[in-house]
């Protein structure tokens, strides 16, 4: 049986495919803003520090989702926290906290005594995606990409020119946390897909593609998104067909992608700089 | 009626002082610059008037308001090693930005704001560049674009970083083209600079600064052997530069 009969025959892999294509397009939009705002160490922090939040709803009963949020957004405030007050450089700050959610989260799992969960948590399964994951992927979808829409101008200023939202009185503060949360959610949406140790791969890698082959931030996020996309079907046929993890098959897809495009990009690609050092020389 | 004043301002980084009990009262409708020796803290001056970074003072008021109150009309161009210029963004929606200040929360740009972007970009002369991505611009070009950003803004009180470093002459011709207007218009507008050969010709006031004022006023009283000697340490620095640049 090929790929498409099979979505068309089983219904967990259409789950997979929709939760995946969501993940692949919320993590292109939002990674955008991550990559153009030096922030990818970030997105691996917050991604990390997820799991602590997993764990202790787990262990509570609750949904994880809660957890999760309330975990991440700690880190990222504690990450401001300690750079703002100390002579400690941000990525070390990052460095860190992150690290210590970690720790924490994996010393919290371990009281579950359930080491296939960890095992999802840190690689994803996306074919055992359950219709509440899936629900719960496409709302938080929708909300990132309506706070995205929202707050486009916001974003856009004070990635391009902090210093000048600043001076007209935007809080830079406001748009950086709410672009903390809008990450944790993207977190907690790809948990099942990519699992939290890939993640940082589907925010950053479909982005610096994108980031290549245009000049307009408005193209290079559908672009992002439409990479993100591509990457996550062709990813979960490569896992479904010959039986590989789906997240790692999902990022080599992705980075497979980033690879042709550093090499062939008309405007930034590596031949492009090849034929005009070329010129140079022979001038 | 003055457009800022300022009383003892003081701007602290790790325990060594940037700026000390600075005083000035500027009066609106004048073009203004600030110089001084590397370090004097003319940028750190001009970021603690808008409270960018942590100062503390006496008072401050901007057109004669709190800085909170007076944010939206006041212009602020940044040095431009302070921008990332591969940045995806085109030129005319550089300029664009500045009307994000008028606009406020959610809503978004429309037609007539684009337009009136065009205009401004216009007065710079660099409408022929307006679908070129910001890096692909010459430093002068560069700069020129952020002032029409500022213009877009419509303040009436400009602030601007080192606008003439790394410019072509054609630019610098444009931009005090236009800070001039502008003043003509009764903006006031406070450049921060280093070149001392062409402070005479350019401003109608100098703020001499030296981590505190060294003196304030005509450039003809500011420019003399002793001030400079004062702030540089060295009366011959000014006469040097300016042999150097004639």
């Amino acid at each position: 049986m090929n790929f498409i009969e099979a979505i068309l025959h089983y219904d967990f892999l259409q789950k997979a495919l929709i939760t995946s294509v969501m993940v692949g397009v919320i993590c292109g939009v939002i990674g955008c803003f991550i990559i153009l705002r030096g922030m990818s160490l970030m997105g691996d922090a917050i991604s990390h520090a997820v799991l602590p939040g997993v764990a202790i709803s787990y262990l509570l009963g609750i949904n994880f989702f809660i957890g999760a949020v309330a975990t991440g957004l700690l880190t990222a405030l504690g990450i401001g926290f300690v750079s703002q007050n100390s002579r400690i450089k941000n990525d070390t700050a990052i460095g860190i906290l992150f690290t210590s959610a970690f720790a924490l989260g994996i010393i919290l799992i371990s009281f579950l005594r359930s080491s296939s969960d960890l095992y999802h948590i840190l690689f994803g399964n996306v074919l055992a995606v359950r219709p509440s994951d899936m629900w719960m992927t496409l709302i938080i979808g929708i909300i990132v990409l309506s706070g995205i829409y929202l707050f486009y101008k916001e974003l856009l200023v004070t990635s391009f020119d902090p210093t000048m939202a600043a001076a007209y009185g935007l809080s830079t503060r406001f748009v950086h946390y709410l672009l903390m949360m809008m990450l944790t959610l993207v977190t907690v949406a790809s948990l099942q897909t990519v699992g939290i140790i890939l993640v940082v791969a589907m925010l950053i890698t479909p982005a610096a593609t994108a980031y290549l082959l245009t000049n307009r931030l408005s193209r290079m996020i559908f672009l992002s998104a439409s990479f993100g996309t591509i990457s996550a079907i062709i990813g979960l046929y490569l896992s479904f067909t010959y039986n590989l993890s789906s997240g790692a098959s999902i990022v080599l897809v992705a980075t497979a992608l980033f690879a042709l495009v550093f090499i062939f990009s008309p405007r930034h690609g590596l031949m492009r700089k090849w034929r005009t050092s070329t010129k140079e020389v022979a001038s | 009626m003055y457009a800022v004043e300022v009383d003892r301002l003081s701007v602290t980084y790790f325990e060594t002082r940037a700026l000390e009990d600075v005083s000035v009262n500027i009066s609106s409708g004048q073009l203004v610059g600030v110089i001084g020796p590397n370090g004097a803290g003319k940028s750190t001056f001009i970021k603690a008037l808008m409270q960018l970074i942590p100062a503390q003072a006496k008072h401050i008021k901007l057109l004669g308001q709190t800085i909170d109150d007076s944010r939206s009309h006041i212009a602020y161009v940044p040095q431009r090693s302070a921008i990332d210029w591969d940045f995806p963004i085109l030129v005319r929606d550089a300029v664009l930005i500045g009307c994000y200040p008028k606009l406020g929360l959610l809503k978004r740009p429309n037609k007539q704001h684009r337009a009136f972007a065009q205009a401004c970009l216009e007065r710079v002369g660099m409408t022929e560049f307006a679908d070129r991505q910001i890096g692909e611009l010459s430093g002068g070009q560069q700069q020129r674009v952020f002032l029409a950003r500022a213009l877009a803004q419509e303040a009436d009180l400009l602030l601007l970083d080192e606008p003439f470093v790394g410019v072509d002459i054609v630019s610098e011709r444009v931009i005090i083209n236009l800070l001039r207007t502008l003043r003509d218009e009764g903006k006031t507008i406070i450049v921060v600079h280093h070149d001392l050969s062409k402070a005479a010709d350019y401003f109608d006031e100098l703020l001499l600064l030296n981590r505190t004022v060294v003196a304030y006023g005509a450039p003809d009283d500011i420019l003399t052997a002793k001030q400079i000697e004062i702030a540089y340490g060295n009366p011959l620095a000014f006469l040097q530069k300016a042999e150097a640049s004639s």
